[in-house]
């Protein structure tokens, strides 16, 4: 069994599975049951300032889209950050960390943009022991009208001056949770890095609103006929914080910025490609909420099974292996020929990738009246839609052409030097690779 | 005087009062909206899907999957009923494992296909449960039809007639319409007096006149038929059954199995039914099946079912005579019935084992018998038809027989199986073609 001892910007943690900040670390039962459980360390549900607690809706406060069998795939809440005292955060988070010493407890904090606001609340939970804190730059939803949470995300300059009060203010490792509701994710990184951020994380909720309730017309999820966006998580978002974490990760500006990676992590595998992509750690929320904290079970039987194939003995050897393979389009090589390939033995006959390719692509997939669905090489792109639609795992493929075949489609042979946009002649700024 | 499973003879009452409850229930309890969403989804839409071929009546299944899967049943169903009326009662009788959920692509993949049937009786049912008819009558023609039997061809004819604006007088020599659906099925697979309540549906599209107790050769005649209306349909069955050529077959305790089940499914106390204790049936189709599996469900000790070829030649599906042997129906094949012993009633059939060519092979058996079932198959059963081919009414194209303006469908006419499904198709396409030659 691998050892999954994570060390992230000096906070340990006996793995990598960190639960987010949200419903889930809300208080001291849940917290203590989810490190019973085996989570590594938690991310506790935002506090706000000292003052009347926050109200939160009495009717919904989730919506969700689902996919077979009901299986949850996307969640949207409109939930605020705790809606409980503060000292009573602050005496629990103490208790907890007391009882496990060798489990992150990150403070997640929102103020307003206020140095005084920042500095009291810093000293506060600095009282209770805890390794960190997580400015929560990020919910998109409530807090957000109140000039907090992705209001601040959204401006770089917030940003920076924030995560510099905090880290004037504190000796904690300072995290900067950041919002994906912007154009550039890279941005308001940079600004938490100027502002000496020890580390980011990401992504917190999309702006969403899930269905629409087709009776009353009413946005989901409908609180008296009423509906209001909330932020979006779960599996549906991986791909996007994916990306948003690979963004930073690979910009050489930030470079040595960790990452705690956050978005639709779901089983180990999920996890193993945030930190492939860059990821120090990962947070998990939905997955919890859907199933309980039992998950993080799996997820670390999962990844240290991965890490022994792999023979990787720290996590840190997993941390942005994928980062140096992302590349612009323009790099990508265009002397990389491949077609797809059906496996008859495999194929089923559904005739999905007919459909598919005959309606909406290359007309390049071939159906005999025995129902025999064969790739017409000469007009097959390789653009994969078959390998995306096929039911059966592995029936369609896409193979490689080797140097010197000849592409059917174009008729040329294939070269085995790599060549991009930047050196093809059809492109105007193209210069000759020398 | 109260009997059991033991008692000797054919007697009521070898249950309990519930036991006949419980074993006259679905066959299939219906899917909840959730499981048919669960069975929706695994459907692939496949192009072109072999499902849609595989179907006698060319429902688009694929269609009306996805139409379920996406909350909308009654449109599902309207894809359904579209190409089959009688698409609830076939949801519940079609042989589906060797018809669309034989070719569903996960079944050659997986061995386990999307439940089709299942699908399309949670879709019709939706749909009759709101009690909506979604078809209309085109505007009057003028035109008057003659539809001979209410079964699933006369059924399926009579409302593809009256939806394109023809008068329709259904006739039927029963006392109910639904022919073979009301008189013919096991009672496990329509339950709660469904043929009845699917005829009713169906006769909301107005237009069809049912004038039953009337039929052809008796009451009716094709002549004066041909005389009274435009055009003919016959959709009259089989009414005959063959006979096993033995002697002695007209012994106490020697029934038809059809008779049996319509017996059985007309009874409105199945307690008072009764059954032998050593039941036999003679055939291999689903009448045989049906049959031999009530028989067992009314509580007869032992019930064997003999066909005289391998269980491969067997006209029932695997299915079936699955569902037989798991109700603890004995089967036994290759045996060919040689002669029946007994005093006035049945005792002792005796059977001679038979390979697959009928060939003897002298070895014979005896089984005890207190009743006996004969389903060797139906006959054409009625006079002044038109011209057969072999023991059916020959026909042409879309039905039509050998008689001007006189078409034929179903069990009774030639080609095609003997099916449900079948029938529908038959009594469909004929009565587009009577409208194509009316109104040209």
């Amino acid at each position: 069994m691998a050892d999954l001892t994570s060390n992230f910007i000096g906070i340990k943690s006996p793995n990598p599975f960190w639960l987010a900040s949200a419903p889930p670390t809300d208080k001291e039962y849940n917290v203590r049951r989810a490190f019973e459980a085996g989570w590594g360390g938690v991310v506790w549900k935002t506090l706000g300032e000292e003052g009347p607690p926050i109200v939160n809706v009495n009717g919904p406060r989730y919506g969700a889209i689902w996919g077979a069998d009901r299986r949850l795939l996307g969640l949207n809440n409109i939930e605020l950050i705790t809606d409980r005292p503060l000292q009573t955060n602050l005496d629990e988070m103490t208790r907890v960390k007391k009882d496990y010493p060798d489990r992150a407890i990150i403070a997640s904090l929102m103020v307003p943009v206020e140095e005084e606001s920042w500095k009291a609340i810093l000293e506060k939970v600095a009282a209770t022991g805890c390794d960190g804190v997580e400015l929560n730059f990020g919910c998109p939803h409530g807090m957000s009208e109140r000039g907090m949470g992705s209001a601040v995300g959204q401006v770089p300059e917030y940003v920076q001056q924030v995560a510099e009060w905090c880290k004037k203010h504190t000796d904690l490792p300072v995290i900067v949770k950041l919002t994906p509701n912007i154009t550039d994710i890279r941005k308001p990184a940079q600004a938490a890095k100027d502002g000496g951020a020890d580390a980011v994380s990401l992504i917190n909720t999309i702006n969403s609103i899930t269905g629409v309730d087709l009776d009353i017309f009413a946005p989901e999820p409908t609180i008296d006929g009423k509906g209001a966006h909330g932020g979006y998580c779960g599996p549906a978002v991986k791909p996007i914080a994916l990306n948003m974490v690979a963004e930073i990760a690979r910009t050489p500006d930030l470079q040595g910025l960790p990452i705690s990676g956050i978005g639709g992590v779901t089983t180990w595998k999920d996890a193993a490609e945030f930190m492939a992509l860059g990821a120090g750690n990962v947070q998990v929320c939905t997955a919890a909420m859907t199933y309980g904290f039992k998950i993080v079970q799996e997820m670390i039987s999962g990844l240290s099974h991965y890490m022994d194939e792999k023979g990787f003995t720290s996590v840190d050897q997993l941390v942005g292996r994928a980062v140096p393979n992302l590349s612009d389009w323009q790099h990508l090589n265009l002397n990389y020929v491949t077609k797809a390939r059906i496996d008859q033995d495999a194929c089923i006959n559904c005739g999905r990738c007919y459909a598919a390719c005959e309606d909406t692509s290359h007309q390049a997939i071939s159906m005999s009246e025995d129902r025999v669905f064969e790739v017409i090489d000469e007009e097959c792109v390789a653009c994969n839609l078959c390998v995306n639609v096929c039911p059966v795992e592995d029936c369609i493929t896409m193979e490689r052409l080797a140097p010197g075949e000849v592409d059917k489609r174009t008729g040329k042979v294939v070269e085995e030097e790599y060549a991009n946009w930047t050196m093809h002649p059809n492109n105007p700024g193209a210069c000759a690779a020398e | 005087m109260t009997h059991n499973a033991l008692s000797p003879g054919i007697v009521p009452g070898r249950l309990q009062a519930q036991d006949y409850e419980e074993n006259f229930a679905d066959l299939h309890e219906p899917l909840d909206d959730h499981e048919a969403l669960v069975a929706a989804d695994r459907c692939y839409f496949c192009h072109d899907a072999p499902c849609i071929t595989a179907c006698p009546t060319d429902i688009d299944i694929p269609l009306f999957i996805r139409q379920i899967a996406t909350g909308t049943p009654e449109a599902a169903a309207e894809t359904i009923l579209g190409q089959n009326i009688l698409g609830g009662m076939c949801a519940r009788v079609c042989p589906t494992e060797t018809l669309c959920e034989e070719v569903c692509v996960r079944e050659v993949a997986e061995g386990k296909p999307v439940l089709i049937g299942q699908l399309q009786r949670y879709a019709t049912d939706t749909l009759m449960a709101a009690g909506k008819h979604p078809f209309k009558r085109a505007e009057p023609t003028g035109k008057r039809i003659a539809v001979v039997g209410a079964g699933p061809a006369g059924l399926s004819c009579a409302h593809r007639l009256a939806m394109h604006g023809h008068d329709v007088a259904l006739y039927d020599g029963r006392e109910k319409p639904g022919g073979l659906n009301e008189y013919g099925i096991a009672a496990y697979k329509t339950v709660g007096g469904f043929a009845q309540a699917e005829v009713d549906w169906l006769l909301q599209i107005g237009g069809i006149k049912v004038e039953t107790g009337k039929r052809l050769g008796r009451e009716l005649t094709l002549d004066a038929l041909r005389d009274q209306y435009d055009a003919v349909f016959l959709g009259v069955g089989l009414g005959g059954v063959n006979a096993l050529g033995l002697e002695a077959e007209d012994k106490d305790g020697i029934a038809d199995a059809v008779d049996f089940i319509a017996e059985l499914r007309q009874a409105s106390d199945l307690s008072a039914l009764p059954v032998g204790r050593d039941v036999v049936v003679i055939g291999g189709g689903m009448t045989a099946v049906d049959a031999a599996v009530q028989s067992k469900l009314l509580g007869a000790l032992n019930v064997s079912l003999v066909y005289r070829r391998g269980r491969d030649r067997m006209n029932a599906s695997v299915f079936e005579q699955d569902l037989a042997a798991s109700k603890g129906v004995r089967i036994i094949t290759n045996a060919t019935p040689v002669a029946i012993h007994g005093n006035g009633a049945v005792r002792e059939v005796e059977f001679e084992y038979t390979d697959d060519t009928l060939a003897p092979t002298g070895e014979r058996f005896r089984l005890p018998a207190d009743q006996l079932f004969k389903a060797i198959g139906q006959a054409l059963d009625a006079e002044g038809l038109p011209e057969l081919d072999g023991r059916k009414i020959a026909v042409t194209g879309a039905g039509r027989t050998s008689v001007d303006r006189v078409w034929a469908g179903g069990d009774c006419a030639a080609g095609g199986d003997d099916l449900t499904v079948t029938a529908v198709a038959e009594g469909r396409d004929a009565a587009e073609d009577i409208h194509a030659s009316l109104v040209s």
